[in-house]
Formats: structure tokens, C-alpha cells, sequence
């Protein structure tokens, strides 16, 4: 089986890159003729999350430029698909920059792709930025080795943050409320974003005042999830504290269909976007998760102008990259502006003073000797995020409590918590 | 508790394959066609009929006959433009033909699997059950939707072995499978036998992409690995015969059910692969084979 499966994913590969190629042929002879600004944007099209950075960053760009480009230029975004492969990112990103020229780029929402691409930023000296990308170690290379890696920014919650938010959330909401949930099993998938998300739950869960019970990590290629929702309703947890982002529609739809009577809350990356209840037929009823923004809630004054928007051009919401994905082209086009040009160390600088306001809430980056280097600062009055759930149909925000539009409620199948 | 659990989820899941395996292996039998575009084929029905379900008037039920109608167009899709030519190609020498088709049908499916990522995106897709809501079997709780499908399973084999051994259709191609010089000296046509062989086939790996749809959800990245699971079957069953493909089914279902609880659902498909190469190296015509 792994045999054929290396063979088949072998021939992707190569059919992958091709299609990369024509889709790069094709931009670039769309390209206006009066020398743009470049920026290169590399998603997953073929991934929910993915896909919604690729449609951000046309946003961002058409806005820029009716607000009349950078430092009197045009800016202009040459899209790539690394098809979820870290080494088709890594020439992509490589193309982006002896090709095409970019002078920033931003991409993936996948750690292991933005892992393999930092290396590659610090030897061709090109400041990038990845949107939704989770894994502490992105900064933390920063933080080690800053001359060399000092072109790689962390636009999205590192994954300690994110575990951080859900630990309070839990708290707020859960814990000291009505609910009165006591335990957890925390239950996520085996990738490179959720080590340190694991780490960190099994650390702030018990400060937040949920025992965790036991802690289950599974392979990304699951397909079956009865045996794990299984033990974990012998376990009797009042919770279920997830960790999930190459999986999302089918442990919900096997939770949903299996009536497991244990509600999952936690960072559910595809429950982000508003075509998982579509995708689900409605298995999301009660499902809990945190995001970058929710349909509705005004962040700041620009989040819901932008989502809004987005909706109308694309036909559904952005999921938590296309908000993240929307400022931080931003972000690097007024680090441009700032830098009087397009010299990599004076946009890096530029960009460490970033202080912009964009649809997620203020955007800063932690410094040279902060832990998590060039990761976007967490806390009120910058970013938190939100947590929202699933409610007929809906995504209702439900904290923080002082941007919530709605209150938990779980669906009668759900017995814990209540 | 654990026993009776494993003992359910086991067989819904092992029938499930069962059904996938034994169209798998008839054209093999029959044809000599190993199928490397299986999962693919299994993959536009479940793609088609959730898109069907979900976006046109026609439902749940509708979806469902229009993903196995598009699961039996690929199929012949499949026959017709991959492996009928390269059967009847006199470029390519007769003894090479195995694995010109093998090659061809491989890269079929990696053609099926991209570009039904490329209009559905790669994200897992799950059809909505036929019958919602849950039982108890034995205790387990259970949906009903995957006790129908088990006997939905079994009915659909059960007519296929009626169909095989009782009607002259399935006996012309029982005749084909053991001796189809013979046929063709009695004057049969084996293109005819050939294309009822793929039809039966395309119907059945039609009901499977669906029916899996409904239970744990498909996505554009499985097709390699259902092929994969089929053809493992098959081999385990002994390549060829159905009834070794059925034991074989419950063989792969049940290992990988006890591995999933008892072991590790990481650690889900390795026991059976380990199963694989051990019947390779000691009895390489698997539990039922004739060659």
C-alpha cells in the first residue's frame, strides 16, 4: 500500500508542478505593463484554508490600488499553488524570486510548508510572512538565529497563543459559568503545529481548571474516528478539547452521526470557513472553535466591510488565513511605503514597526528578544481572536464575552456540558 | 464491552470493503485487469452523488443513483478509453499487455483523482446518511445508517453470486474467467462478456464510493488509498476468486478494527499490510487463489 500510494503521490508531483508552471505562464502574461510592486502569494488551492489565501490576497491588492498603490506604483500579486507539498512551496517561492521577482511574499497555512520555506527566505534575503501557519518553531528559528532568519514573519497566532485562547475561553466560559466543566481529553492531529499546541494545553487546560484526562493524538490520514470518539467517551470527559486542521469534516460528521454526547471545542481550522456547514450537512450543530474573526463581529471598524466583501466575490466567508492573509498585505505594502523602496532589510525593519490595525484587531510583531520573534503579538487591545460556534447554520461568536453576538448552546444530543 | 464494540464497527466497515473488493476482483478474473483507477472510479461517485445531494432538488436519495450512475460512466470511461485499447493494441506485445494496462489505468486514476480535486478542492466530502438517527446492536450504540449499509452490502452480493452462478450471463462469464478461448470456440462473444464484466463492475464500485461517502466521508486524497485496500483484498483473497476476496475483506475489517482500539488508530492499516507481505512470501496465491 505505501508503495502505490509513494507512486501515486510521485505523479502528483509531477503533474502538480506543471500545472504550478502554466498558472505562473498565464499571470505573468497578465501582468500591466507599468512596473509594478510584486508580491507573491503562495496558498493550497485545494484546501479550504489554502484556498482562501490565494482570494484575500486579490482583495488586498485590488484595494491597494484603488487607494492608489504603493509609493506612487501599482501592486500587484503573483499567485502560486504548492498543492500542500513543502517542496512545491519551496520552488514556488524560489520561482517567485529569481523569476518573477516578487519583493515579499506571503504564504501557506500549513507549518511544515512555512518550515521548509524560512531557510529559503534567509539565503535569498526576501521577507515573507505566513498567515496561518501555527507552529511555534517559526519563531522560535527567528528568535535563535535573527541575522539569519529576520525575513521570516509569523502573521497568525503561534500555536502556543492559540492553545492559550482556548485554555481561556474554556475558563470563561465553561469553567466559571453555568457548565461547570471539570475534565478534557484533549484529542488533535499528528502534525507539526499541534506539538506545541498539545504542550501547551496539557499546560493551561489545568490552570483554567479543566483536568485533562488523557490526550490522544492521531494521524492526519484517519478516516475512521469511531474507536477514538469511543475511548473518549469512556473516559467520560465533561469536554472534548480538539486540535484539527487537516481533518475537520470527518471526525464531525462521525461525532455528529455517532450521537457522541461530548461537545468539541477547541481550534477546528476547517469549521473556520462558511462552507463547513455545507460540507458537513449540518454535523457542525454545536461545534466550537477558535478563528481569526467571524462573520458579523466587528473586530475593528474594518472587519466586517471586509468580510462582507469577501462574501460577495467569492461566495462564501474567509476562513481564519483570508482575514490574516487581507492585512498583512497590507502590512508588507506599508512597510514598502515606509522603506522608501524595496530593499529586503529596510522592509524587514519597517515591518518590525508594523503597528496597523486591520480586520483580526493590531497587528504588531513580538522583537529580537521577545521568545517568539516576528510572531504577531497576542493579547486584548491586539490580536486574541475570537471562538464562535456553530449554530443553525451560523457561526455565532461567543467570546471574548465583550465581542460575542450569541451564548453557547449545544444541540439536545449533546448530554456534556450542559 | 470493547469486544462487542469492535465486533460492529468491524463489520460494517469489512462489508463495506467486501463490496468494493469483489467488483475489483472479477475483472480480474474475468478480464485480467487489475484496475489501478479503482479508488478513482469509487472516488466520482461519491464526489458526484454528494454534489448531487447537496446542490440540486433531487436529495439525498437522487444523489445517491447519480453518484453509482457516474461511478458506472467511469468505469466505462475507464474500459473504453484506457484498457480496451491497450488489449487490442498490436503495437504492444501480447505478454506486456498486464502491465501496459496496469500502468495506463494508474495514471487514469491520477488523472480522475486531480481532477476531481480540481473541481471539488480535496477536502473530505460526506453524504448525509440514507437513514439518520441510532441503534442499539448488542448494547453498541450504532447508527442505523451503518447497519443498513452492511446489509445492503450483503443483499448486493448475494444477487451478484445468484446473477454469477445462476443466470447464463454469469455463467458465460464464469466460462471466460476459466477457459475464454473455449467461449469464443462456442461462438461468445468475450467483447460482450467483457462489457457486462464492467458494467457489474461499475455499479458496484459505484454503490461502495457512495455508500463510504454517507459513512466515514471521502476525500479527493483517498482514491490511493482505497485502491490500495482493494488490491490488498484481492491479493490476500487470492486474485481472482470472489469468495477469498469476501474473507479476505473480513480478514483486512476486523485486523484493522482491533488494531484501531486495541493497538493505536494511527497504527490502523500496518497489521494488515504486515498480513500482505507474509502471504506474498508463504502462500503467494492468497487464502482462495487458483494460480
Amino acid at each position: 500500500m505505501a508503495d502505490s500510494n509513494d507512486r501515486v503521490r510521485a505523479a502528483h508531483r509531477i503533474l502538480a508542478s506543471a500545472t504550478v508552471l502554466a498558472l505562473s505562464f498565464s499571470i505573468a502574461g497578465a501582468a500591466p505593463a507599468a512596473e509594478p510592486i510584486k508580491i507573491g502569494v503562495i496558498g493550497e488551492e485545494s484546501a479550504v484554508a489554502g484556498a482562501s489565501i490565494t482570494k484575500a490576497a486579490q482583495m488586498a491588492q485590488d484595494d491597494i490600488n484603488a487607494h492608489g498603490g504603493v509609493l506612487g506604483r501599482q501592486v500587484e500579486v503573483v499567485i502560486y499553488d504548492d498543492h500542500s507539498s513543502a517542496a512545491d512551496a519551496v520552488r514556488a517561492f524560489q520561482r517567485a524570486v529569481s523569476e518573477d521577482k516578487v519583493s515579499a511574499v506571503v504564504a501557506s497555512y500549513i507549518s511544515e510548508v512555512a518550515l521548509a520555506i524560512e531557510p529559503w527566505a534567509a539565503r535569498l534575503h526576501t521577507p515573507w510572512i505566513t498567515p496561518g501557519a501555527a507552529s511555534t518553531d517559526i519563531s522560535k528559528a527567528v528568535h535563535d538565529n535573527y541575522a539569519t532568519n529576520k525575513y521570516t514573519f509569523h502573521g497568525w497566532l503561534t500555536s502556543a497563543f492559540i492553545a492559550q485562547s482556548i485554555c481561556d475561553f474554556e475558563h470563561d466560559m465553561l469553567v466559571t459559568s453555568s457548565y461547570k466543566v471539570k475534565s478534557t481529553v484533549v484529542m488533535s492531529e499528528d502534525a507539526a503545529w499541534t506539538k506545541p499546541l498539545d504542550e501547551r494545553f496539557l499546560d493551561c487546560l489545568p490552570k483554567a481548571g479543566v483536568k485533562v484526562l488523557d490526550h490522544i493524538r492521531f494521524n492526519p490520514d484517519t478516516t475512521d474516528f469511531t474507536p477514538i470518539f469511543n475511548k473518549i467517551e469512556g473516559e467520560k470527559p465533561d469536554v472534548i478539547t480538539t486540535g484539527i486542521s487537516h481533518v475537520g469534516v470527518q471526525p464531525t460528521v462521525q461525532w455528529h452521526d455517532q450521537r457522541v454526547p461530548i461537545g468539541m471545542v477547541g481550534q477546528s481550522s476547517q469549521a473556520t470557513t462558511s462552507t463547513f456547514w455545507k460540507d458537513t450537512n449540518g454535523a457542525a450543530e454545536g461545534v466550537i472553535t477558535a478563528s481569526a474573526a467571524a462573520p458579523g463581529v466587528a473586530l475593528t471598524p474594518s472587519t466586517i466591510a471586509f468580510t462582507d466583501a469577501y462574501q460577495k466575490r467569492f461566495g462564501a466567508s474567509p476562513a481564519y488565513d483570508g482575514y490574516t492573509t487581507y492585512d498583512e498585505i497590507h502590512v508588507i505594502a506599508n512597510a514598502i511605503k515606509a522603506a522608501g523602496g524595496t530593499d529586503p532589510d529596510k522592509i524587514v525593519d519597517a515591518m518590525e514597526k508594523t503597528h496597523y490595525t486591520g480586520t483580526v484587531g493590531t497587528i504588531e510583531f513580538y522583537g529580537k528578544d521577545d521568545l517568539y520573534t516576528h510572531a504577531i503579538k497576542y493579547g486584548p487591545g491586539l490580536v486574541t481572536g475570537v471562538v464562535l460556534q456553530w449554530q443553525s447554520g451560523k457561526q455565532v461568536t461567543v467570546w471574548p464575552r465583550d465581542k460575542a453576538n450569541g451564548k453557547i448552546a449545544f444541540p439536545a444530543t449533546i448530554t456534556s456540558p450542559k | 464491552m470493547t469486544t462487542l464494540q469492535i465486533l460492529v464497527d468491524g463489520f460494517a466497515i469489512s462489508s463495506l470493503y467486501a463490496l468494493a473488493a469483489v467488483g475489483f476482483t472479477l475483472i480480474f478474473g474475468v478480464s485480467g485487469v487489475l484496475n489501478l483507477a479503482h479508488g478513482g472510479i469509487m472516488l466520482v461517485a461519491a464526489l458526484v452523488g454528494w454534489w448531487v445531494a447537496g446542490e440540486t432538488p433531487l436529495g439525498t436519495y437522487g444523489g445517491t443513483l447519480v453518484g453509482i450512475l457516474a461511478g458506472l460512466l467511469t468505469a466505462y470511461l475507464t474500459y473504453f478509453l484506457v484498457v480496451r485499447p491497450i488489449q487490442r493494441s498490436k503495437a504492444i506485445a501480447q505478454e506486456e499487455k498486464e502491465i501496459f494496462v496496469l500502468t495506463g489505468t494508474l495514471l487514469w486514476g491520477i488523472m480522475i483523482q486531480t481532477g476531481m480535486a480540481y473541481v471539488f478542492s480535496d477536502n473530505p466530502v460526506t453524504m448525509r446518511p440514507l437513514i439518520p438517527g441510532v441503534i442499539a446492536v448488542m448494547g453498541v450504540r450504532t447508527p442505523i445508517n451503518e447497519v443498513m449499509i452492511a446489509v445492503l452490502c450483503w443483499v448486493i452480493i448475494g444477487l451478484l453470486w445468484v446473477l454469477i452462478n445462476r443466470t447464463p450471463a454469469g455463467k458465460q462469464m464464469l466460462a471466460a474467467s476459466i477457459n475464454p478461448r473455449g467461449l469464443t470456440l462456442l461462438g461468445f462473444e468475450l467483447s460482450q462478456i467483457y462489457f457486462r464484466v464492467w458494467t457489474i463492475y461499475g455499479v458496484l464500485a459505484g454503490v461502495a464510493g457512495v455508500l463510504l461517502a454517507s459513512f466515514l466521508g471521502v476525500g479527493t486524497a483517498n482514491a490511493g488509498q482505497l485502491t490500495a485496500s482493494a488490491f490488498s483484498i484481492v491479493v490476500l483473497g487470492g486474485l481472482g476468486s470472489v469468495s477469498g476476496s469476501l474473507i479476505a475483506a473480513y480478514v483486512v475489517g476486523y485486523l484493522e478494527t482491533l488494531t484501531a482500539y486495541l493497538i493505536a488508530p494511527t497504527l490502523r492499516p500496518i497489521p494488515a499490510l504486515i498480513l500482505l507481505v507474509l502471504v506474498v512470501y508463504l502462500r503467494p496465491q492468497g487464502l482462495l487463489g487458483r494460480r
